[in-house]
This record gives C-alpha cells, sequence and structure tokens, in this order.
C-alpha cells in the first residue's frame, strides 16, 4: 500500500485544485463530482493523514455545497482526528460537525478523542472540541465529559471559558444530571466582570428561561443587577429575554424591573435595544400603563421610520399590543392602513393583520370596503391573504360579527368576482353554510346566486368554479324566492356550462332538476293566477294533502315570488330547454353527470305529455292523465322542499354503539349482513354519501319509477328509520312531518366547521325565525368548543413538561438547594411534581441534610450509579472526588458572597417562610 | 439560539452553510432552495425579513442581507434579536472584508475553510459568542499560523520521508 500512498500523496488534489477544476470543468457538473467522489473514496484509504486530511476536506466542501452524502467517511473523520497535527484535527472536527448526528454508528468512539483535546493546554484545541461537543453531543457524550466541561467553566483562559460556558447548554439538555456538577460554577460566572463571558452565560440562561422560566426565578437579584449596569447592549437584549419570561410569574418582580427598563427605552441609541425593550414591555409588562405609554411612543417613531426594517417592527409590536391594547392600534389607525399600499408584502401583511384585529361589529362593513378596493388594486398574491382574511375574520365563531347578512353575502359574490380571487373553496364554503344557517337572508342569497349564474364570462374562470357550484346549489335549493325560476333555467343549462368539471356539472343538473320541479308544481299543482283550467282543478283536489307540506313555505310562496308568470307556453319550452341541453350528456363519460341527466330526462318524459295535454286544452282526456302527473310533481316536490339544516360534526358520535356491535370487526362477511336487511330503501339512505343531493335524487328517482303507492310505504319506512335514529337527526323546529327528504349526512360547508353542536344548532335554528335580524353572536360560545380547546392545551403543556422534566427538575433541585428555602411544601404545588419517585426520595435526603453542600456533591454521585455503566466506573471515583474538592472550595468561597451567607442564615428559620412566595428572597423586593 | 447560516448567490448556489442542528443533506439542499426562491422573488429596499416558519419549523425567524452578488442568511428563533442579527450580518461581512481587502464572492468560494474558521469564531454551537470583528480577525489569524505551522513540519510527507530513508 506504500507505493499507491506515495502516489497519492504526490499527485494529490487540494481543495483548491478541486474548485478550480469544478468551475472550468467541461464534462458537466455532476459528472466532475463523481469523479472527484470516487478520487476521495480512495485516497481517503491511504494511510498517510495528510492524504487522508485533504481528501477528507475535499469531501466536506462537496457534502456542504453539492449535497453530497458523506457518511461513509464516519470512522475516516476520527482517524484524521488523531493526528497531533492541528491542521489535521482541524479538519477531522470540521468533517465531525457536519455529519455526525445521533446515530452515526461511530459516535462513542470520539470520546476518548474530545476528552485528549478538552484538555489540552492549546487554547484552539479545546475550542475546537468544545465547538464538536456543541454540535454532537448526545446523552453519554455529555455524561461522559461533564466533568472535563466542569473544569473548562473555570479556565482562566477566556477564549476557552466563553466556549464552555455555551457548551453547558447541549450538555445540560442531553444530561440533565450534569447540572447537578455544573450549575454552581454557571452561576458564579454570572458575576463575572468581563463583558464577554458575561454575554455567553446571559445567553445561556436566555435559552434555558426560555423553555422553562419558573426554575431561574431564584437568580432575578443577580439578573437584576447586570440588566442595570451592562454597558454592552447584546447582553441587555439578553437580560430583556430573560425578564420577558420572569416577570409574568412574579408580579413583585415586574413591579421592581419595570423601571430600569423604562429607563433603558429612553436612554438607548441602540434600536435593536430600543425595540427589545418595547417588545419586552409589550408582551410581558401590559399592565403598566405608563410604560405601555412610553413603548407605545417608541412604536410611533418606528412606524414612521423611513427604515422598512423599522417600520415593519414597528407594526409587529403593535400586533402584540393590540391583543391586550386595541386603543393603541384605532390610535395609528392612518400608519396602518397608509402601510396596506406598501411596496414591502411583510409590510402589507403585517398591517392587514392589525386592520383586522381591528374589526368588530360596527366598523366591519366599512373595513371589508376599504380592504376589498386594496385587493382589487394590489398582487395577486397579497389580494387573495387579504380576500382570505375577511373571510375568515367574518365567519369566526359562527359569523359572530356579521349583523347584516343581505350585505355580507353580496359582499361574497362581489369578492368572488376580483380577477384575482383564489378563495372560491371558502366562499362556497359560506354561500352554503349561510344559507343552512341564516334563513332571513336567503332572498339575497338567491339574488347573488342568480347575478354569478347568468353571467356566462365567470364560466371561464377555474378559480370561481366552486363559487358557482355553490350558487347553482343555492338557486336550485331556495328556488322558492326567485323572482324569476325560469331564468334560473337558462342559466343552469347555457352551452357554457361544459367549461365546468363534471362534478360541478352535475350539481348544476341536479338544481335544474329542482327548479324544473318548482316551476312546474307553480303552473299545474298550485296553479296560481296563470295556470291553466286543468291545473287548479287538480290544486283543488289535493288541497287537503298539500296542507301537510310546510305551511310556511306555502304562504311565502304566494307572496314573494315569481312576478314573472309561467304559463304552459313556458314550461313546454322549459321542457324542450331541458331536453336540448341535456341529452348530449347522457353520452357523458363521468358517471354521475350522466345518471343524474338521465334522471332529469326520465322526469321530462314523464311531464312532457302532460303539458303538451294541457296546453291542447283537451279538458277530458287531460284530466284523468293530469292527475296522475301532478301527483308526481307534487310528490318530487314535496321531496325538494322539506328544508335542510347543518348538522353537527359530532352527531355521528352520540348514536350509541347497539349492544353486540363491535366496530372493529371484519367486513368480510359483510354481505350476509346486509342480506338480512328486509328494509329495501335502507340501502338509498347509508351514511357515507358525498353530498345529501345524490340522497335526494336517487330518492326521487325512486319514487318516479315506482307508482305512489309504494313511495309512500318507503316514506314511512324513512319515518320509522329517523324514529329509530333519531339521535343522528337534528331536532327541528318544525313538526315531525313524514318527509322524503334528508339532511346532509356530510355536507362540504360543515366539514369545516369545528364551532359546531347539536345545542347551539338548535339555537340557532330558533333564534332565525324571530324577524329581526340578528342571527347568533348574542348567544354564549357553545360548551363543547371551549371543552376543546382546553381538552388540547394540557395536552401540549403536558409534553413540554415531560420533556423538560428532568432539566427543570435538576435546576430547581440545585437552586433552591443551594439557597435552602425549604422547597418540601412550595414543591408540592409545583406543575411537575409527578417526578419519578426515585427523585422525589433524593429530595427528602437532601432536605433533611440541608447545609450540607458536600452531601449535595455526594447524592449526585449516587445518583450518577444509576446511570453510569460499567466501562465508566474507573473515573467515577476521581469525578467524585474532583467535585468534593471544589464543593468544598465552593464552600468557602461562598462566604465571600454576603448574600448567599444571608440567605444562609435566614434558612435556619424556614418554617416562617410562606412557601408560595419563596421563589424570589424578600431582600430584593 | 442561532439555527443556521447561509450565504447564496444570486443564482441560488450555495456558498456557505452552516446548519446547528443535524440535517440530512437533501434537507439542507431542500431548504436552500426554499429560502433562495423567495429571497429571489423580493424587490430591493424592502424589509430584510423573512417568514421562515414555513420553511424551517416553528419559532424560527430569518434576516438577509444582499451584498452585490451574494445573500447572507441568519436563521435563529425567539431568543434572537431581528436587528441584533442584523448588525451580527455587517460583522460577518466587516469581517470577511478586512480578511480579504474587499471581499467579493470569488474570494468565499477558494476559502472554504477560512470562512467556516471566521463563522465558528462568531457563532459557536448557535450561540453568539463574539461580536467584535477585530477580536475575530485576531483570532483567526492565530488559527490559521498555527495550521501554517503543523503543516510546515510536514513539507516532506511522511510517507516520502520513509520512503527516503529506506
Amino acid at each position: 500500500m506504500s507505493g499507491p500512498s506515495l502516489m497519492d500523496s504526490l499527485f494529490q488534489r487540494t481543495l483548491e485544485d478541486l474548485i478550480k477544476g469544478l468551475r472550468q470543468q467541461l464534462i458537466g457538473e455532476q459528472a466532475f463530482i463523481s469523479k472527484a467522489l470516487e478520487e476521495i473514496r480512495k485516497e481517503i484509504k491511504s494511510t498517510d493523514l495528510s492524504t487522508k486530511s485533504t481528501a477528507l476536506l475535499k469531501l466536506c466542501y462537496l457534502s456542504n455545497l453539492h449535497f453530497h452524502d458523506m457518511s461513509f467517511a464516519a470512522f475516516h473523520a476520527l482517524e484524521v482526528l488523531s493526528s497531533p497535527r492541528f491542521s489535521h484535527k482541524k479538519i477531522g472536527y470540521h468533517a465531525i460537525s457536519l455529519s455526525f448526528h445521533d446515530s452515526t454508528p461511530v459516535l462513542l468512539l470520539i470520546t476518548n478523542h474530545l476528552r485528549k483535546d478538552l484538555t489540552s493546554t492549546n487554547e484552539f484545541e479545546v475550542s475546537l472540541s468544545l465547538q464538536c461537543l456543541s454540535r454532537i453531543a448526545n446523552a453519554d457524550l455529555a455524561r461522559d465529559l461533564t466533568p472535563e466541561v466542569f473544569t473548562l467553566l473555570s479556565s482562566n483562559k477566556l477564549y476557552v471559558r466563553k466556549r464552555a460556558v455555551a457548551v453547558v447548554l447541549r450538555v445540560f439538555e442531553k444530561y440533565p444530571d450534569s447540572v447537578r456538577v455544573c450549575f454552581k460554577r454557571l452561576v458564579e460566572n454570572l458575576e463575572n466582570y468581563d463583558p464577554q463571558i458575561l454575554s455567553a452565560v446571559v445567553g445561556v440562561f436566555s435559552e434555558l428561561a426560555c423553555k422553562d422560566p419558573r426554575s431561574y426565578l431564584p437568580l432575578a437579584p443577580e439578573f437584576y443587577k447586570i440588566l442595570v449596569d451592562s454597558k454592552s447592549n447584546w447582553i441587555s437584549i439578553k437580560v430583556l429575554k430573560i425578564f420577558a419570561k420572569l416577570a409574568p410569574l412574579e408580579p413583585r418582580l415586574a413591579n421592581r424591573v419595570v423601571e430600569p427598563i423604562c429607563d433603558l427605552m429612553r436612554k438607548t441609541g441602540a434600536k435593536s435595544l430600543l425595540f427589545e425593550c418595547v417588545r419586552t414591555v409589550v408582551t410581558s409588562f401590559s399592565e403598566y400603563e405608563s410604560a405601555v405609554r412610553l413603548a407605545v411612543e417608541k412604536i410611533r417613531e418606528f412606524l414612521v421610520d423611513e427604515d422598512p426594517n423599522l417600520k415593519y417592527l414597528g407594526l409587529h409590536a403593535l400586533s402584540i399590543v393590540a391583543s391586550k391594547h386595541l386603543w393603541v392600534v384605532s390610535e395609528n389607525k392612518e400608519v396602518v392602513i397608509k402601510s396596506l399600499s406598501d411596496p414591502d408584502p411583510n409590510i402589507k401583511i403585517e398591517s392587514l393583520r392589525l386592520v383586522m384585529a381591528m374589526v368588530s361589529e360596527h366598523n366591519v362593513a366599512e373595513i371589508s370596503k376599504i380592504l376589498v378596493n386594496y385587493a382589487l388594486k394590489s398582487d395577486p398574491l397579497f389580494c387573495n391573504e387579504i380576500l382570505g382574511s375577511i373571510l375568515s375574520t367574518c365567519s369566526r365563531n359562527v359569523y359572530e360579527i356579521i349583523v347584516d347578512f343581505d350585505w355580507y353575502v353580496s359582499l361574497l359574490g362581489e369578492m368572488s368576482r376580483i380577477p384575482h380571487c383564489q378563495m372560491g373553496e371558502e366562499i362556497e364554503n359560506q354561500f352554503i353554510d349561510i344559507g343552512l344557517r341564516v334563513k332571513d337572508v336567503r332572498p339575497e342569497l338567491v339574488r347573488v346566486a342568480r347575478d354569478l349564474l347568468i353571467d356566462p364570462a365567470l364560466l371561464g374562470n377555474s378559480f370561481l368554479h366552486r363559487v358557482l357550484s355553490a350558487a347553482a346549489w343555492v338557486s336550485g335549493e331556495y328556488v322558492e324566492f326567485s323572482r324569476n325560476p325560469l331564468e334560473f333555467m337558462e342559466a343552469l343549462l347555457q352551452p357554457r356550462t361544459s367549461l365546468l368539471p363534471p362534478s360541478i356539472m352535475a350539481i348544476y343538473i341536479q338544481s335544474a332538476f329542482k327548479v324544473l320541479v318548482f316551476c312546474l308544481h307553480t303552473c299545474f299543482v298550485r296553479g296560481g293566477s296563470t295556470a291553466g283550467v286543468s291545473a287548479s282543478a287538480s290544486y283543488e283536489s289535493f288541497d287537503d294533502l298539500s296542507v301537510e307540506n310546510g305551511a310556511d313555505s306555502t304562504v311565502a310562496h304566494g307572496q314573494t315570488c315569481t312576478s314573472a308568470p309561467i304559463t304552459n307556453e313556458s314550461i313546454v319550452n322549459l321542457l324542450k330547454l331541458v331536453e336540448l341541453a341535456l341529452s348530449p350528456l347522457l353520452g357523458s363519460h363521468d358517471v354521475e353527470v350522466q345518471e343524474r341527466a338521465r334522471n332529469l330526462l326520465g322526469f321530462v318524459d314523464l311531464i312532457k305529455l302532460e303539458a303538451l295535454n294541457s296546453s291542447g286544452q283537451e279538458e277530458n282526456d287531460s284530466e284523468r292523465k293530469g292527475v296522475e302527473a301532478t301527483k308526481i310533481i307534487r310528490l318530487v316536490h314535496d321531496a325538494f322542499s322539506k328544508e335542510l339544516g347543518p348538522v353537527s360534526l359530532t352527531a355521528q358520535g352520540k348514536v350509541p354503539v347497539p349492544d353486540g356491535l363491535t366496530l372493529n370487526e371484519n367486513l368480510g362477511d359483510l354481505e350476509t349482513i346486509c342480506g338480512d336487511i328486509e328494509l329495501p330503501s335502507s340501502n338509498t339512505f347509508s351514511f357515507g354519501y358525498p353530498s345529501e343531493e345524490k340522497d335526494v335524487s336517487s330518492f326521487s328517482n325512486l319514487q318516479i319509477k315506482e307508482d305512489s303507492g309504494q313511495s309512500n310505504e318507503s316514506t314511512s319506512l324513512l319515518a320509522e328509520h329517523r324514529k329509530r335514529h333519531g339521535l343522528y337527526y337534528l331536532p327541528s323546529g318544525k313538526s315531525e312531518v313524514i318527509s322524503n327528504d334528508y339532511p346532509p349526512a356530510n355536507d362540504p360547508a360543515l366539514l369545516g366547521d369545528n364551532n359546531d353542536n347539536a345545542s347551539d344548532l338548535v339555537k340557532l335554528t330558533a333564534e332565525s325565525l324571530v324577524p329581526k335580524r340578528k342571527p347568533n353572536h348574542s348567544k354564549p360560545r357553545p360548551v363543547v368548543v371551549k371543552l376543546d380547546e382546553v381538552d388540547e392545551k394540557p395536552v401540549a403543556v403536558k409534553q413540554l413538561e415531560s420533556r423538560d422534566d428532568s432539566l427543570s427538575g435538576a435546576v430547581r433541585d440545585i437552586l433552591f438547594g443551594s439557597e435552602d428555602i425549604l422547597p418540601t411544601s412550595s414543591r408540592s404545588n409545583l406543575p411537575n411534581s409527578n417526578r419519578k419517585g426515585k427523585k422525589k426520595q433524593h429530595m427528602i435526603t437532601q432536605v433533611e441534610s440541608k447545609e450540607n453542600v458536600v452531601d449535595d456533591g455526594n447524592s449526585s454521585s449516587r445518583r450518577r450509579k444509576d446511570h453510569s455503566h460499567g466501562k465508566e466506573r474507573r473515573h467515577r471515583k476521581k469525578n467524585a472526588e474532583e467535585r468534593n474538592e471544589t464543593d468544598r472550595k465552593e464552600k468557602e468561597s461562598s462566604s465571600n458572597h454576603p448574600r448567599r451567607h444571608k440567605s444562609r442564615q435566614r434558612a435556619e428559620e424556614p418554617l416562617k417562610v410562606p412557601p408560595q412566595t419563596s421563589v424570589i428572597p424578600d431582600f430584593l423586593l | 439560539m442561532i439555527k443556521a447560516v447561509m450565504v447564496m448567490n444570486t443564482q441560488g448556489k450555495s456558498r456557505l452553510a452552516k446548519f446547528y442542528e443535524y440535517l440530512s443533506v437533501e434537507k439542507q439542499q431542500e431548504l436552500i432552495r426554499g429560502f433562495f426562491q423567495v429571497l429571489c422573488s423580493r424587490a430591493e429596499n424592502v424589509s430584510n425579513f423573512i417568514d421562515a416558519e414555513s420553511i424551517f419549523g416553528l419559532d424560527s425567524r430569518l434576516v438577509y442581507k444582499h451584498f452585490a452578488t451574494l445573500y447572507f442568511v441568519f436563521v435563529f428563533d425567539s431568543s434572537e434579536n431581528e436587528l441584533a442579527v442584523l448588525d451580527l450580518i455587517q460583522v460577518f461581512v466587516e469581517t470577511l472584508d478586512k480578511c480579504f481587502q474587499n471581499v467579493c464572492e470569488l474570494d468565499i468560494v477558494f476559502n472554504y475553510s477560512k470562512i467556516h474558521t471566521i463563522l465558528d469564531e462568531m457563532v459557536f454551537g448557535g450561540q453568539v459568542v463574539e461580536t467584535s470583528s477585530s477580536e475575530i480577525m485576531k483570532a483567526v489569524e492565530e488559527i490559521s499560523k498555527l495550521e501554517a505551522a503543523s503543516n510546515a513540519i510536514s513539507l516532506i510527507p511522511k510517507s516520502a520521508s520513509g520512503w527516503r530513508s529506506r
């Protein structure tokens, strides 16, 4: 092997050669790189460390900047690490911190290399290994190297010490028990006067306090001193971050700190520090009026600044204030609204958020109008951002802030016509949702739907298709509010509907079906002023029956609708139109479209004869026939006229599972089970249909094909079904009509709506019956929603706690232990008192032997025994000794600190201190 | 905590990438591409912040600065101050400038190791340990000297000297 390694080292390409080659290559970058990689794979096996390390460096380069995996070289990196030369070591450490992670197999082999370099006399070598440790440390590494890190924490080389301080963060995180060893030294470094060390320590504490602020409350006096004395902006910012976390936990601390922060805010010239002060005040000191006022003053300076960064941050700070002091936003309304047209997207979005925060039920109309105007003018991205936030704000808590629904529905229509609008899906959902929930708005809804449907230009815009499908649905469902149903038919069947996707096409056809039935019903069954003689006769004969059919809706029909007369002639034209428009669709490739077209045409075939007859005025003949056809029309109309109501998302859950039904059972024998079901119609009512319309259509189809007697039978079956599964249905305010329709099991409009539960909906329907157009916002929010929120939150908190549990527990042990304020009573009401019994025991021993710091060291080494493995044993003795020694030193040195001493003295009578206030020594406050 | 430092040119080529938590190279590439997409779509003279949460995960902010053909990008979490990090970028670039006399993209291309050394002097395991460019320069020079010294001994490769003595 010595031959090739010599050649390699003499003619090896350096990193620079590689880079040059890469820039000048003619064979393509990928080809060049794979050739270079091949070379590297060969060179890296060399026994010569120079060759090896150069190869490794090249590999690092390719991995870092050209994203090639370098995990294969893990062991080689370790080998390079063992070189006595600094330059090799540096490459080795670089490679390791680039490529090693927790599951790298050779990770454990690195321990001794790190230990050797951590104890090196060369500060740069120590720095390299610390850097590496900060990047790759896992629990084992952190545990094994804790003693070395502990020693370095008091190194007299600043260069090393500040890095040792920084590495502690990772060591604590991976191996919480190291807190028992290192924490005191870390705290000692807080009293260091060197700004570099201080900056590092404060940085570590701000990270630690982020995760679990409560544990660090006892250190508040130190932080306070730093805040007051600090000359460095960097350190001040970090201390402010710490206080932003601590202050909300301890009002007395907040009282004490708020003034220095305000001072800092007044005096400082650095924008970064100023902003940090502002942010700290608005997040954590929002109940201090004067501080907030000062902060708002500074925010205003930011807002009018030329620098977009400051402007953005000002708006950002404003949005933090907005949650508690809305007046601040209204005071700066002009700036905020002006920022909507700022060229900077960040600023625009931030100001949009602020504008939305200002929305209330009084100004929603005004603000929406302004915003829609902005949306018209701005780029597509921001336009949709605006529309999205209008939609979500207005629909919040079941349209809480909307009072005038007529206005809102027409706004929805307006928004969908904005050229860049891509919010079709949301608008669709809201159209249907409002239709279902708010009865009084339906006439307006139908008007808006009409405007959308009759505009052929809109059909070409694919973003609008979802909106159109909602409009089509509305037109079919609430056709009785229409001034001119014939117009709807034309709109729904216009030739350009071929541009629609099949699923929406199907909705169009289904809606056309509903509209047609309505027209026929008005013309023949209800008769009215314009209908033919035979129809009016039949209307008389069926009068008694049709009373059943929702009296209120018939009344409404008579008054509001059909200003355009529906004559026999127009019906004939209508039927022709349907046939003309739909016959091509019989050959559609989409099953849904084809089926619905066939349904409708089948119906038209049935009706056509009568319509033609009655126009021919052959009374004798038509009367008999007419009776039959009218019957059909009436039945189908009944099928469509039952009002659809929203269904709660939790409805399914309310159906009790019958005895003997196991839901997890294999459904392989479903066939035999289904065979047992005698009711033919129950198949029609399966729960899984995508929309309610299919149910209705298939049922009505059934009806048409069967004669009326049979359909009556199936109606009664449905009634029986409802009776049995009554829980699944919403209790409707109306009398329990034997009805042919079926509430939407899976209405798409409802799927996104979590705020529902049945009781809420009852209220809603009850309220919408009240003539005043003020739907539901005065009602308290449903209880279930709140329960959901409450349920979710503790889960998240629990996770957080369990993650930090051991670390914060250890920190508390140290802090409370060292202050010797007996924590047993206060501990019991700490959130994570559910720690392991082992630790509790440890606490008790600690409490019993209070004051005994040496014992603390011993017990920590005892604890180490639980975790440590056999191979670690020989170090342990040394470590324990070392620790004892240092602890002793600490004890000595602690007498130099009058503060500590004092607290110890106080601890002699510990029970006087009320447990819940014991977190901060009183002399500070 | 600083989560990542990246330097990329206006063509989207990565010139320096440092992630303070392990990420697979594929993920790194994806992130850099993602950030570049956003960066190159931004106009001049707008604010230097980008919403990074959609790309980098929760609690992440991004500050960038655009110099000549390069974007300098720092990603960090809520325990850093945005404006302070912006200053930090300035320090980084100033240090590069001192180190290479009028730094340009080529300097960064050809001095892979040195750039990393400079960055490592500033940011240690995600924490800022040095903010003075003269201090950084001092340390970097020391390290270069040390490297040169250790390489000087090896001017004659070990294998070659072994061969000579044979």
